[in-house]
């Protein structure tokens, strides 16, 4: 034995990198298609009628195959929203700027999307706002083909018609 | 107090294939929840406990097993819980509740889709992080590694590994579940080149993307809801060090102990044993450690030599053995299941027609 210890390791590094193939599935490739079609489809729960779009495939309260499908049109209602304030690295949009759970109209799940078009302090809970989809040869099975959603003008939805979607 | 006894009273799994294109794991779920509830006229609303096991590193996704309860529906709440390991051992975790007197019901499922990650480097991962994980050997290389010390220890050699193999690829087309099949003769597969000498082909278990369920109840309800439940009469299960160097890789240490511990010995023998050997030679290492005699039924459904879904196949083992049980064939069965490279953990649990007195 020497008397001297030696320098003890403090950092080992052994890099990890998996590669994924992703499976959206029955309901979400449905989901998508319809987005590069510039079309919100949907599905149906056959017990609670509830209508999901997103949809995963199963009404996640009943554990039942949504089968039937629904095309929502392009209006929904701002159930809630938050401001961003903060600028971060890979920004693409000028700050403030608005992120917002939109319900579309006849749908029972609010989804996020941007609000534009309009000054962040002006948006509220229950504006009405319709999607503004990206140009036709731009459409893709991508959330991106919506590029926003902008005031539709109409009067603002009565609290009562969102509450349960905050 | 006494626990009551808990059995398996119901049994389900998907077509176990190499690649599900098309449906995620709720969506394959589905299904089998389905049937499994359907088998006993049961719904959701009827069970008391939730368990399941899954890895979230086979398919990248981080919390698919919350995702995964959509395809059961829990509202309104419900007990639930999840371990990030084959599905047998979400079930051990169902009977203790079953076995606490809380709860007389518990569905258990599992889902494993191997084929969106690359599972040898997935695998790999679970090593220790220091010596063996930077390394990347995968699991057929640390199986071959066992096999040959199972050779040079004189305990097998290479025509009783293609043996297993032809037995349960044969044994598999009896089962309309099973992924690999076939009616080769030892001979046959013999002239397999190496792919890992000395595994061939043969040897090693397919890659599979499945789901199973068991709905596991406990004293009276079981036989309310099932003309032959199939009883736990024990269950126990036992874990190795990391260190592979550290073991005798051509026994079986830990899967003698979760016998004993579930009341499995030679004095107590069983008909049926569905066990868990990814590798052809581990069912041989298996055999020893249980001390099974040539008149007991090993692996019918073809084992995990003919599907072998990495979270699942463990779970598929105790429902097989278990519907021998039920279905009347077996009067005793075992299930096992493995985890972790060369038979690192082991869990073992014993069925039988006859209902204990107690929960063990």
């Amino acid at each position: 034995m020497s008397g001297q210890a030696p320098e003890p390791v403090a950092v080992l590094e052994t890099p990890i990198h998996v590669d994924y193939s992703f499976t959206a599935g029955l309901a979400q490739s449905r989901f998508l298609k319809g987005l590069a079609e510039g079309r919100f489809l949907g599905q149906r729960c056959p017990r609670c009628k509830k209508v999901y779009v997103p949809p995963r495939g199963s009404c996640p309260t009943d554990g039942v195959p949504t089968t039937d499908e629904v095309e929502l049109g392009n209006t929904g209602t701002v159930t809630t929203y938050c401001v961003v304030n903060v600028p971060f690295q890979g920004q693409a949009i000028e700050i403030p700027y608005i992120c917002a759970q939109i319900l579309l109209d006849g749908a029972n799940l609010a989804f996020m999307g941007l609000i534009q078009e309009v000054p962040a302090d002006q948006v509220r809970m229950g504006m009405r706002v319709e999607a503004v989809w990206v140009a036709p040869d731009e459409l893709g099975p991508t959330m991106s083909s919506v590029k926003y959603f902008r005031p539709n003008g109409e009067p603002d939805a009565d609290y009562e018609t969102f509450a349960e979607y905050l | 107090m006494s626990s009551p006894p808990v059995a398996v009273v119901s049994f389900a799994q998907s077509p176990q294939v190499r690649r599900e294109d098309h449906r995620n794991e709720v969506e394959m779920l589905m299904p089998v929840i389905e049937e499994v509830f359907s088998n006993i006229k049961v719904t959701k609303d009827d069970m008391g406990f939730v368990c399941s096991g899954s890895s979230d590193y086979l398919v990248g996704a981080p919390f698919s097993f919350v995702s995964a309860l959509d395809a059961v529906g829990v509202w309104p709440p419900m007990r639930e819980s999840h371990v990030e390991m084959d599905g047998a051992w979400a079930l051990y975790e169902a009977w203790t509740m079953l076995l606490s007197g809380d709860v007389e019901t518990a569905l258990v499922y599992s889902f494993g889709r191997s084929s969106p990650g690359e599972l040898a480097k997935i695998l790999a991962l679970q090593l220790d992080p220091y010596y063996l994980a930077p390394l990347w050997p995968d699991p057929p290389a640390l199986a071959a590694l066992q096999a040959r010390a199972l050779i040079d220890a004189g305990k097998a050699d290479e025509e009783e590994f293609a043996t297993v193999a032809a037995r349960s690829r044969r044994d598999a087309r009896a089962n309309p579940f099973a992924q690999v099949s076939s009616d080769r003769t030892t001979a046959e597969l013999m002239a397999e080149p190496y792919v890992v000498s000395p595994l061939r082909r043969h040897a090693l278990p397919p890659i599979t993307d499945g789901v199973a369920a068991i709905v596991l109840a406990a004293g009276d309800r079981a036989t309310e809801l099932c003309e032959r439940p199939a009883w736990i009469s024990g269950m126990d299960h036992r874990i190795e060090t990391h260190a592979l160097g550290a073991r005798d890789l051509t026994v079986s240490e830990s899967t003698g102990l979760a016998a004993r511990g579930a009341g499995v010995d030679r004095d107590a023998t069983v008909d049926v044993a569905e066990l868990h050997a990814p590798f052809a030679h581990q069912e041989l290492i298996l055999r020893e450690a249980l001390a099974l005699g040539p008149e007991v039924s090993v692996n019918p459904s073809g084992g995990a030599l003919a599907a072998n879904a990495v979270m699942v196949a463990g779970l598929i083992r105790i429902g097989e053995a278990a519907k021998r049980v039920m279905d009347g064939s077996a009067r005793r069965a075992l299930g096992h299941a493995t985890s972790g490279p060369c038979l690192q953990q082991n869990l073992v649990c014993a069925l039988s027609a006859e209902r204990p007195s107690g929960g063990r």
